[in-house]
């Protein structure tokens, strides 16, 4: 079988005006379904350039990108749709909710993509609702939210539609420590219970110690990577 | 409808609730357009009819023959100035030309009509008998007068309901009544059926007839026997009208001796004519209209195309996300097409509700005949689907081609 990710010298470069920024130089990956890597790295290494690239938002200018086998790099942005409704889960540094529209309704968001009927959808984010510990809000504005519940209601939507992979792009980077760590064990246990691939970028030690993987970027290329804890054995942990 | 569809719509509806004021300032031209088309169409429409049914009162496939020269819409000021046409004229016309069915002739003058004491000035109609089936008369009570007594000059009347009320008590019976013309006695033997105005505003109803004979000899004076002040024609097809009109020009000229260059000393109008004027003014009116509606569907729509690019604008992020969790081109285009749609069918609706309303007060207060048809409706809702949906084309095709990426970061 195939690893869930599989980048090979990978390169992404922006041309602004004349001059082009090299933003992935040559990048190689390789990640299996059921880790948890953070991702770290000094600003402007091209953490977010990678991320939008495994998650199918952006494609590399040159080299391979190929997700549970499939080669991405050429595909139509239809379809790019389709496989990020189907396989992927975003978390954002600044939640990306939608404003002026319920806790329940953005959860929902991915499933109104799928064709489901009002009641599937509605009773699928509910229960991701509940899965992040917001059981009650589901008609709360994201205004009557705090930080740290408004980034939970991204991470129901994230995992409402059961991706395997999910992307969390400095998703503490808008908490304090506390909201943090919710969010981080919430995390957590989506990776040990439900074997999701979770792939994290931090600036923060101890939010990467959450990972059981660390790999650090630098000029767009890998400059270490090493597993900082032992992997789970491949059989779930029984509860 | 898809759960898709059917959310898209429900969130449209309350994008526009919450931006009631921009919703409904949009809306505004779409509003005004459907309505105005609306309440002129009903009033246009009600002006036909009414003018229609005054044309009808003329009589079934009547042609109508004036001595002298007229004006183009057939409009004329007095009869009987000029004297070319004749009673014999009226009889070669009619043995010359199988089309016509029948031929009659009038001359009419105002005089005073005298009933006990009371007195009211009214035409005196001196007619051919064939007059009163020519121009379909009917009776409420008594009956018409014959050839006999055409023959005999008899001195009988017949009287117009405008007359009946001037000169006899309400529920009095005028018929076996006396009246008299010029201190001539007529016995009243019929009353006439209203017809009400004429295609040129005259009350028709206004009127008394006599036998032709009676009027030369008894009424008129003898000054001019025999002419008419006009004639009147009938065809049983109304297809065969302009045909009837050319042979009986051709009949009268040769008649009257004309020359080619000379002009015609009558003018020969038919009852399709007569329509045709007033189908000119109505479609004066259409396109006035359709300018009207163009302009103000167009700027209805401009203004959804601008509220909508506005909308795209300030979602940027959401399209971003919404593209993130997997929605395809063409739902982000969906989505925006039905904004554009929900927004001007609502203001279509309010549109026809105000155009709808604005024609029933034209009718109440200016007491103008209204039609609304539902035509004008299911066209007019149609026309402002068609804008939504052309105008809400160019931003919705905007938001689908934003790049996911450059959505989300945007501040
Ligand atoms: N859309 C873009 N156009 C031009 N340059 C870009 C664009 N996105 C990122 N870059 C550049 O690519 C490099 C990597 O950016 P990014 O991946 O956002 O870094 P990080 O997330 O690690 O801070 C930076 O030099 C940045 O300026
Ligand atoms: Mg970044």
């Amino acid at each position: 079988m195939s690893s869930l990710i599989e980048c090979e010298d990978v390169w992404k470069i922006y041309r602004v005006g004349d001059v082009e920024v090299q933003a992935l130089r040559g990048l190689s990956l390789t990640i299996e379904q059921g880790e948890f890597v953070a991702i770290m790295g000094s600003s402007g290494s091209g953490k977010s350039t990678l991320m939008n690239i495994l998650g199918c938002l952006d494609q590399p200018t040159k080299g391979h990108y190929r997700l549970n086998g499939i080669e991405v790099g050429n595909l139509k942005p239809d379809h790019l749709a389709g496989i990020r409704n189907q396989q992927i889960g975003f978390v954002f540094q600044s939640f990306n909710l939608i404003p002026r529209t319920s806790a329940l309704e953005n959860a929902q968001l991915p499933l109104f993509y799928r064709g489901l009927s009002l009641k599937e959808q509605r009773a699928q984010a509910a229960a991701a609702l509940g899965r992040v510990g917001l059981q009650g809000r589901e008609h709360h504005y994201p205004t009557q939210l705090s930080g740290g519940q408004q980034q939970r209601v991204a991470i129901a939507r994230a995992l409402v539609t059961s991706p395997s992979l999910l992307l969390a792009d400095e998703p503490t980077g808008n908490l304090d420590t506390q909201s943090s760590q919710e969010i981080m064990k919430i995390l957590e246990t989506l990776n040990r219970d439900e074997g999701i691939t979770i792939i994290l970028v931090t600036h923060e030690v101890d939010v990467a110690a959450y990972a059981a993987r660390e790999i650090v970027i630098k000029d767009g290329q890998v400059l270490s990577d090493r597993v900082t804890r032992a992997r789970p054995t491949s059989s779930p942990v029984e509860a | 409808m898809s759960a898709f569809v059917w959310l898209t719509i429900l969130t449209a509806l309350r994008i526009l609730a919450r931006n009631r004021l921009r919703a409904g300032l949009t809306m505004l031209g779409i509003v005004i357009g459907v309505a105005a088309v609306i309440a002129m169409v009903s009033i246009g429409e009600g002006a036909k009819r009414a003018v229609q049914a005054q044309i009808a009162t003329m009589g079934t496939n009547v042609i109508i023959i004036f001595p002298g020269v007229t004006s183009a819409s057939g409009v004329r000021g007095s009869q009987g100035s000029a004297v070319t046409l004749t009673v014999s004229d009226a009889l070669d016309l009619k043995k010359r030309i199988p089309l016509l069915a029948d031929t009659g002739w009038t001359r009419r003058d105002v005089m005073q009509i005298v009933y006990g004491n009371r007195n009211w000035n009214g035409p005196i109609n001196g007619i051919s008998p064939s007059y009163l089936t020519i121009r379909d008369w009917s009776f409420t009570s008594g009956g018409p007068f014959s050839q006999t007594d055409l023959d005999s000059a008899a001195r009988v009347a017949l009287i117009g309901q405008t007359t009946v009320e001037n000169l006899f008590e309400p529920g009095e019976e005028p018929v076996g009544a006396v009246v008299r013309i010029k201190n001539v006695p007529f016995r009243v033997i019929g009353v006439l059926a209203p017809k009400g105005q004429s295609a040129q505003g005259s009350d028709q109803d206004d009127v008394i007839f006599i036998p032709f004979s009676t009027a030369e000899r008894k009424v008129f004076g003898t000054s001019f026997i025999g002419s008419v002040g006009a004639m009147f024609g009938s065809t049983d097809q109304v297809e065969d009208l302009p045909m009837a009109a050319e042979q009986i020009r051709e009949v009268l000229r040769a008649r009257h001796r004309l020359q080619t260059e000379q002009n015609d000393d009558f003018t020969i109008r038919t009852q399709v004519d007569l329509g045709k004027v007033q189908e000119g003014t109505s479609e004066t009116l259409t396109m006035m209209l359709f300018a009207i509606a163009s302009v103000s569907l167009l700027v209805g729509g401009i203004g959804i195309m601008n509220i909508l690019l506005v909308s795209v604008t300030e979602r940027t992020r959401e399209i971003g996300v919404r593209m993130a969790v997997g929605a395809k081109r063409h739902h982000i285009m969906m989505q925006f097409l039905i904004e554009a749609m929900t927004l001007s069918l609502v203001g279509g609706a309010l549109g026809i509700v105000l155009g709808i309303t604005g024609a029933k007060l034209t009718t109440l207060i200016a007491g103008w005949p209204t039609i609304i048809s539902g035509n004008v409706i299911v066209i007019a809702f149609f026309f402002s689907l068609v804008v939504g949906l052309f105008f809400g084309l160019y931003p919705a095709n905007k938001a689908a081609r934003l790049n996911p990426i450059e959505a989300l970061r945007y501040e």
